[in-house]
């Protein structure tokens, strides 16, 4: 059955799940990072979802805000890297921009997102187009504000959709930051590895949400 | 390809168990300092600090250039991860006097955000002073022009011993960012590549290369270069690798081609597996071109400071010369990645 909203004990229950599928994806995401980078953006999210687990095992009946927010420092202090900083920045002024908020419906998904990419994009100076995470999450979050009167399933369907799509656009990207830069026309034809994690992190929250 | 055998215990655990190593090598003259983080035991009241920092991994750097004259503290990361915002945080705390942290480490995407979170915690929570300065010598990186595009290799090592030393001195902090930064300009490099190193944890090398190919221009975790080329001999690919070098020189409006009678500092780096006989064949032939340009060489640095595991490649460092320069370079230093008494060979 399709969740309609979630609460703080939900929202804690699906990062728990989020983090899980990370933790099975580490090899496919250290294999997108081989091609373009030096192939530990998978390590470092495994140890930070198992940072987070962790902390999830202590944030019981806190507001789901704050559930994001741990996940989000958790994965700063136990990931370190570039990876740590931006993910950190996602989950944490995500979670931020949340409030007090005691559901989670379509309108918080955006609000959410929208904070998130704002932060990952301030942090980082990465821009749409510049093969990174942003080129998943962006796309999720102008998706999320686009449908934010529709019913948590179809939002979450439709953003999980997008982030999935800009995934995939990120293959035809030339790489203009980071350490896979230098690469040039070479970094063309392989996503790039961060925003394989987004599409995951947020394909995982639709498939909890859809049951 | 077969796995790297690597003499280790728990893979995720090896960059905090050689930080608490490295604490060891240093015999009581540092402290193991929060989670990760090393400081000098006796930092005089009142100095201007110096922290370095980065990812693990490339040992003896950066957390080997703690000591005498040298940097006061390092913040180090997993391997090849940036130290987190705490851990910079921690750091900083640890090596403050009161007059400021100058915050001195290799410009990649993930140690300037880290570094950079640290130093809004350290100046929002504790009020410290923090500046930063950025490493940039890998002339294959990036154009002179964008020079904020460019990674920091092994010419870290002769920096932080310029760095090092004119923190001794500086007075303030904004004394001590502008030698730094002097430092910084002065110094330029290039590094190859033959074969990969391996992440500890995945026993996975970090790239892939022909047997019979050399990445000229690569970076320390095996960034792509400007070309693949064959592989050659030492004589052929050292006056590659200096044209590289002196042509970045010429092409930088920031600073003078290098000419007759200029005095340099040259290093010669091991990427890991190359050996110390590879290093002093490529420097019999750097010494014979650099005299051949009209260079003083001011003194020579040779081994395997900045590395990646067991990658097999050389890098060259330049520093040009001036008097300022010389006279933090000739200041004596003791750390475990380098030491050096007063002065300089052959002087």
């Amino acid at each position: 059955m399709p969740k309609e909203t979630l609460n703080a004990a939900e929202v804690r229950e699906m990062l728990i799940q989020v983090a899980d599928k990370i933790i099975e994806s580490e090899p496919i995401l250290s294999e997108a990072d081989r091609k373009l980078g030096d192939g530990d953006h998978g390590i470092g999210m495994e140890r930070g979802m198992n940072a987070a687990k962790a902390k999830l095992d202590t944030t019981e009946g806190e507001p789901l805000g704050k559930q994001f927010m741990s996940v989000g420092m958790a994965m700063m202090s136990s990931m370190g890297g570039a990876s740590g900083a931006v993910f950190g920045t996602l989950f944490r002024n995500g979670g931020k921009a949340l409030g007090d908020a005691d559901s989670f419906g379509a309108p918080e998904l955006a609000t959410f997102l929208t904070a998130a990419a704002d932060g990952v994009m301030t942090r980082g100076g990465a821009k749409p187009g510049d093969k990174t995470m942003v080129d998943a999450l962006k796309p999720a979050a102008d998706k999320a504000e686009e449908v934010k009167d529709a019913s948590l399933p179809d939002a979450i369907q439709a953003v999980a959709e997008a982030a999935e799509a800009g995934k995939d656009a990120s293959s035809a990207m030339r790489a203009t930051m980071g350490r896979a830069h230098t690469l040039g026309d070479r970094s063309i034809g392989h996503p790039d590895a961060g925003a394989v994690s987004v599409s995951i992190i947020i394909g995982t929250m639709r498939d909890y949400v859809m049951g | 390809m077969s796995s790297i055998r690597k003499l280790i215990n728990d893979p995720l655990k090896v960059a905090d168990e050689l930080v608490e190593g490295l604490v060891e090598a240093y015999n009581g003259e540092c402290v193991h300092v929060g989670q990760r983080s090393l400081a000098l035991k006796n930092i005089p009241d009142n100095k201007v600090a110096l922290l370095v920092g980065g990812g693990s991994g490339h040992e003896p750097i950066y957390h080997g250039l703690v000591g005498r004259n040298l940097a006061d503290g390092a913040a180090c990361g997993d391997i090849f991860a940036a130290p987190p915002p705490d851990i910079v945080l921690e750091a900083t705390q640890a090596v403050n006097r009161g007059n400021g942290v100058l915050y001195l480490y290799g410009n990649y995407a993930g140690d300037v955000m880290n570094f950079d979170m640290g130093a809004e915690l350290a100046e929002d929570d504790e009020g410290i002073d923090v500046r930063t300065v950025l490493i940039w010598d890998d002339v294959c990186s990036a154009p002179p022009t964008q020079k904020h595009k460019r990674r920091g290799i092994a010419g870290l090592v002769p920096i932080v011993k310029l760095a090092g030393a004119a923190s001794q001195e500086a007075k303030t902090l904004n004394e001590l960012e502008a030698a730094a930064k002097k430092a910084v300009l002065h110094t330029r490099s290039v590094g190859v590549s033959m074969s990969p190193g391996s992440i500890p944890a995945t026993g996975k090398p970090t790239f892939e290369i022909d047997e019979d190919k050399i990445g000229l221009g690569m970076g320390i975790h095996g960034e792509p270069g400007v070309s693949e080329i064959p592989m050659t001999t030492a004589d052929e690919l050292t006056p590659m690798m200096l044209d590289l070098i002196f042509k970045d020189f010429e092409d930088d409006e920031e600073i003078e081609a290098l000419k007759e009678g200029d005095e340099v500092l040259f290093f010669v780096n091991s990427l890991g597996s190359t050996t110390m006989m590879e290093c002093l064949i490529a420097l019999r032939k750097a010494k014979e071109l650099l005299t051949a340009k009209g260079l003083k060489v001011y003194d020579v640095m040779v081994g395997p400071l900045v590395t990646c595991q067991e990658m097999a490649g050389i890098s060259f460092s330049i520093t040009k010369m001036d008097d300022e320069l010389k006279r933090y370079w000739d200041a004596p230093c003791q750390s475990v990645c380098f030491s050096k008494m007063e002065g300089r060979y052959g002087g």
